[in-house]
């Protein structure tokens, strides 16, 4: 069996690494530490007999990422502290925001960029606060900040001049050019003030589900800051999974997704995964989310209400997921760069995107 | 067809895997007196390859991979093929090793305690340990040195000397050649050739040593010794560490530790001689 299928295996069943020999768990950390999931891995697998030799690395593993959740949730503040002064508390997204709401799915997940999401119209006082805050451009090319702002859904990213950490001002969910366009407004309408109620981290009605409390030692005391509804998070995540592109770290990002639906569909029954699938259609979600639940149901374990069988088309992305060898090395390149061009195609219509690779291209 | 490797370093465990037979036969060769990984697992992972198919065989260039590259990073051609492995290594443990705090530093024991020598290339940090490590001190390593977060320990991590441009004839007519590696001449760093460790660094390589004494050699300084406060040698140990940020309070609390325990100089010298004679006379005062 391929690392990355063992990885999928410990992820779904922890109990399988047992069978494990040295050679199959040096494979295993390698491919983990290049999906960013080896820290997730080592929480999924803690309690398993692992041999002694693999059980400092995966201790350091999860140390490491319960100290860079720490450093993510004060850049987080930092950013609370700058755009106070516009009345805006920005929106966490993705890593920071799972460990922010304390969501299960939080043990040992990576978080590298800050990604924020702010109100459109306030683009400019928040790109002015921000850069009076310390944080400075990354990429100064004249094209590369006039093609970000003219059609992407975020800012050209920042990074801070002395706490050297990136920031992504994200205004919409999708780039404004995509054909899916999930809508941002609702999205920034409906988000939570943060500390939440402990119930959040069930992902539903409190008054419904009160019989999981959040236990209070993984939910962070940060206030000033909001998050994303209880459904928008997942579909955030679709979005950001599906209509974003090349599909790097998109392993990462299945498991997310699958387990965070999981764990909400044990704790209601299954109520909260229909009423996920009802909401989609809000955001032109559809396709995205039913394939992100095929995919996630046939590697990860079985969801409710998803159809089993995969298409041809889910069959590439499975091929472009696990697209990596025993010793951490990206193969599979005609599939991947079949994704790439998928990704610009999605962003962009042809005429534009003709007119983006031929910019880039001269620019080499 | 690919060529693989695997070796242990003090407590950080390597398998490297080239698409090249050279680069594996010399690191075969050079770290023929080190063990193999702990019950055989690998916890870094080095890959030298070739970015196009072709490049195996026209104008080969290895562009080293693995768990932690840097993106850009620009290859080496072929006969610098062990030196991409080192470098590949070393990057495994500057951007992924976190079970101790990482001094960018060279270190070398006698009776238990250790003198951590810290500076940026040029200082004379590697040459030094490589010539002390030669007399009557052990070398714990010439490139990184890994503080115990828990005790404050040094663990040695005693991988190959690399000696850079003039360093080279300074060390080459002391060690019998079967301890040298073979001279890369114009790499990015200019000359280098690699030197196995004493039998006995590596021997002892799972035994640790009290710091007793950190020096800031500056090669080229006019000779003195000047006294570094904590203050100063704690801004200068943070700016050689490449974990203290990621290791967060732990790192904190142990970087504290050792500034405040240990007594830290600096040192100017202009020869090999006189810097070693440094080193001893500081150790002579500070014998208990």
């Amino acid at each position: 069996m391929s690392a990355m299928r063992t990885l999928v295996a410990a992820l779904r069943d922890p109990a399988s690494v047992a069978t494990l020999d040295r050679d199959a768990w040096t494979a295993l950390v390698s491919v983990a530490r290049a999906e960013a999931l080896l820290a997730t891995l080592a929480h999924r697998v803690e309690g398993q007999p692992v041999p002694p030799e693999v059980e400092p690395t995966l201790a350091a593993a999860r140390r490491d990422a319960a100290q860079a959740q720490v450093a993510a949730l004060w850049e987080a503040e930092m950013a609370r502290r700058a755009l106070a002064p516009l009345g805006i508390e920005p929106i966490l997204l993705k890593g920071t925001a799972y460990a922010a709401a304390g969501l299960p799915n939080a043990a040992g997940r990576q978080i590298g960029d800050l990604d924020i999401l702010v109100p459109r119209d306030r683009l400019d006082s928040v790109e002015a606060a921000l850069l009076e805050a310390g944080w400075e451009w990354v990429k100064d090319d004249p094209y590369d900040q006039s093609y970000y702002r003219r059609w992407m859904h975020e800012l050209p990213p920042l990074i801070h001049k002395t706490r050297d950490r990136m920031i992504d001002v994200h205004h919409t969910i999708l780039p404004l050019t995509a054909r899916v366009r999930p809508d941002a407004a609702a999205m920034i309408n409906d988000a939570h003030a943060l500390p939440l109620p402990q119930s959040f981290v069930n992902l539903y009605e409190p008054e419904d589900y009160p019989e999981v409390p959040a236990d209070p030692s993984v939910v962070p005391p940060v206030a000033g800051c909001r998050v994303l509804g209880r459904f928008d998070i997942v579909h955030h995540c679709v979005a950001h999974l599906m209509a974003d592109g090349e599909l790097d770290g998109g392993l990462r990002n299945l498991w997310d997704f699958h387990y965070l639906v999981r764990e909400m569909e044990r704790r209601t029954n299954g109520k909260y995964v229909k009423d996920l699938l009802g909401d989609t259609g809000r955001h032109g979600l559809h396709h995205p989310f039913a394939r992100t639940a095929r995919l996630a149901h046939h590697l990860f374990g079985p969801l409710m209400y998803v159809r089993e069988s995969l298409t041809l088309a889910d069959r590439l992305f499975l091929r472009r997921l696990l697209a990596r060898d025993d010793w951490g090395k990206p193969t599979r390149p005609l599939t991947r760069l079949a994704f790439t061009i998928r990704g610009h195609w999605m962003r962009m219509p042809p005429l534009m995107l003709a007119r983006h690779l031929w910019t880039k291209w001269r620019k080499r | 067809m690919s060529h693989n490797h695997a070796l242990r370093i003090g407590p950080v465990s390597f398998r490297i895997r080239s698409d090249w037979a050279a680069p594996i036969d010399t690191l075969r060769r050079l770290y023929a007196g080190y063990p193999r990984p702990a019950g055989a697992f690998a916890d870094a992972t080095v890959r030298l390859e070739a970015n196009r198919f072709w490049r195996r065989f026209i104008r080969p260039s290895v562009h080293i991979g693995g768990d932690w590259t840097i993106p850009d990073a620009l290859p080496l051609p072929l006969a610098q093929g062990l030196l991409a492995a080192e470098m590949g290594m070393n990057l495994q443990v500057a951007l992924g090793w976190r079970r101790h705090l990482l001094i960018h530093a060279s270190a070398v024991e006698r009776d238990g305690r250790a003198v951590m020598m810290i500076g940026a290339s040029g200082s004379g940090k590697s040459t030094l340990a490589a010539l002390l490590g030669e007399g009557n001190w052990r070398l714990l390593g010439d490139e990184f040195a890994l503080l115990g977060l828990d005790d404050g320990m040094l663990a040695p991590f005693p991988r190959l000397v690399s000696l850079k441009n003039a360093a080279i004839a300074e060390v080459e007519r002391r060690v019998p050649a079967d301890r040298m590696g073979p001279l890369l001449k114009g790499t990015p760093k200019g000359d280098i050739r690699h030197l196995v460790p004493r039998a006995d660094a590596v021997a002892r390589m799972e035994e640790g040593a009290r710091p007793a004494l950190m020096l800031f050699p500056e090669f080229g300084a006019p000779a003195g010794v000047r006294g570094v406060g904590a203050a100063e040698a704690f801004v200068r140990l943070t700016e050689s560490s490449t974990n203290y940020v990621a290791l967060g309070e732990p790192g904190f609390a142990a970087m504290m530790n050792l500034v405040r325990s240990v007594p830290a100089v600096a040192i100017g010298y202009g020869s090999s001689e006189e810097g070693m004679a440094a080193v001893e006379a500081l150790w002579a005062e500070l014998a208990p």
